[in-house]
């Protein structure tokens, strides 16, 4: 039975928060990741694509730019003026 | 035009001669929007110190988006506040820019209320560019534009806004239905529009001739150029016509035909196709006599970029003809299968035509399940490691 949508949102996030100031995570990363946890029978890139989408629009993550796209927990601008 | 804020005497300077001046634009604008006098005070201290005062932000989309929205914030902000944050808001264009003077109007009342009122028509990519505003306003901007029709186009590394020259629309030259295909993509790939999914950007763009008015051949990963199987049409008593008229045929037609495969008696005009290289140049200078042939459809070819963080590549060939009724089909069954490779293989940052230059166009075809085809070679290598010995000497 393939993993449920749900449940790899929530390891993504895990995964998000463990790495965050520490390693910039594209959505390729834990599309990978989760696919070595689950096995590519229980857990397909379309899987992975919807639990990144759970993320984004719950606002748990954002995406973000340095120099290419990153998933990241959301974030004061460090640019933006105080 | 509001009374000026700052002295500008470099950024005055542009403002001289008979060509358009993005300056004496943006002052036209200092009524609008009291961002665009700041615009012009940074701009001018950019101009004297030799270097940008705009520092990328972070942001990149409106909520649940990743793409469509370029941060940008002064390092200036205490001296010039109406532009402590200048983002940028990509809007995906109508294929083909389209617009009727209605739509026009929607854009750039949404911009008057929500930004500067300054907007690049358009951006290198083809997006609509509104240029200028406060992270507050983002996502009211994207409100007001996604209830008059409008979606944001692409950023980062997502698929960007896909392309399209005007096609059957307006071009009699066009070899498939530009618009009706580019259309058909943007919307098959939503999700990879708006949501980064890629190492880095990935763009589409739909030629209806060998002319490439939008330049696929140099700017797209995805270039998708019309083109013919059979004979160039053509008709000889317009060709005659070109003649009497003046057109010296065998040196502005023939002398120009990069396969040399035209040849001009005085009388009639004869053309070697299978050397023909489509080109488009004899067409272009005799459009009433030759037109593209009737096996219509076109050539697909990948890895073309601009020098961003590395250098341009021009596209390569990966299906020399494709007919027009497979098109579709055909470019998302290899896309899928490019996007599998790439996502598997590409490293940050790295575009398609970099991955292949670096894996070799052999490994990279056999992994996507092509085979090679000479129309795959634009020029046969001259030094063949063929090795001669003395007795093979005829
Ligand atoms: S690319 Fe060809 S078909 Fe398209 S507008 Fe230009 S000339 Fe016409
Ligand atoms: S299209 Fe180009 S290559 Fe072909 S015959 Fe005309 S000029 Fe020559």
């Amino acid at each position: 039975m393939s993993v449920p949508v749900e449940t790899i949102a929530e390891e993504m996030f895990k995964m998000v928060t463990e790495y965050q100031g520490k390693k910039n995570l594209k959505a390729l990363d834990l599309t990978k990741a989760m696919i070595a946890k689950y096995g590519d029978a229980e857990c397909s890139k379309d899987d992975c694509k919807h639990a990144i989408r759970q993320l984004m629009d719950s606002g748990r993550c954002v995406y973000s730019y340095f120099g290419g796209s990153f998933i990241t927990l959301p974030h004061k601008e460090g640019a933006a003026p105080e | 035009m509001a009374d000026k804020k700052y002295e500008t005497p470099m950024l005055d300077e542009l403002e001289k001669g008979p060509w358009p001046s993005f300056v004496k634009e943006i002052k036209k604008s200092t009524d609008i929007s009291p961002a665009c006098q700041d615009l012009l005070g940074v701009l001018e201290v950019s101009y004297e110190d030799k270097k940008n005062h705009w520092k990328h932000g972070g942001i990149v989309g409106v909520m649940g988006y990743g793409g469509g929205i370029i941060g940008r914030y002064s390092d200036m902000p205490e001296q010039f506040p109406e532009v402590a944050h200048f983002h940028t808001i990509r809007v995906n264009m109508p294929t083909g820019w389209f617009y009727t003077s209605d739509a026009l109007r929607t854009l750039c009342d949404i911009w008057d209320r929500h930004g500067s009122g300054l907007t690049n028509m358009h951006g290198s990519t083809g997006d609509v560019i509104f240029l200028g505003t406060t992270t507050d306003e983002l996502e009211p901007t994207f409100k007001d534009l996604t209830a008059a029709g409008f979606d944001l186009g692409g950023s980062g590394s997502c698929v960007r806004t896909p392309s399209a020259c005007v096609g059957q629309a307006r071009c009699e030259w066009a070899c498939y239905d530009t618009l009706a295909a580019c259309n058909d993509i943007t919307q098959t790939y939503q999700d990879e529009l708006h949501r980064p999914a890629f190492p880095y950007k990935f763009k589409f763009k739909f030629s209806g001739c060998p002319n490439d008015c939008v330049a696929s051949i140099a700017r797209s990963d995805l270039a998708i150029i019309g083109t013919w199987k059979d004979e160039i049409q053509q008709d000889d008593a317009a060709v005659a016509e070109y003649a009497a008229s003046g057109l010296d045929i065998q040196k502005d037609v023939c002398g120009h035909c990069p396969s040399k495969c035209m040849e001009w008696d005085g009388q009639k005009l004869r053309i070697s196709n299978r050397e023909c290289v489509h080109c488009m140049h004899c067409i272009n200078v005799m459009p009433k006599a030759l037109r593209p042939g009737k096996e219509k459809g076109a050539a697909i070819l990948i890895g073309a970029k601009a020098p961003i963080v590395q250098g341009a590549l021009l596209a390569s060939v990966l299906i020399p003809f494709v007919p027009a009724e497979e098109l579709l089909d055909t470019i998302k069954e290899l896309t899928s299968r490019i996007w599998d490779f790439w996502g598997e293989y590409g490293k940050n940052r790295e575009r398609i035509g970099e991955l292949i230059q670096r894996v070799g166009m052999a490994n990279f075809l056999d992994a996507i399940g092509l085979d090679p085809v000479p129309e795959m070679v634009s020029a046969p290598r001259d030094n063949p490691y063929v090795y001669f010995k003395a007795e093979d000497k005829i």
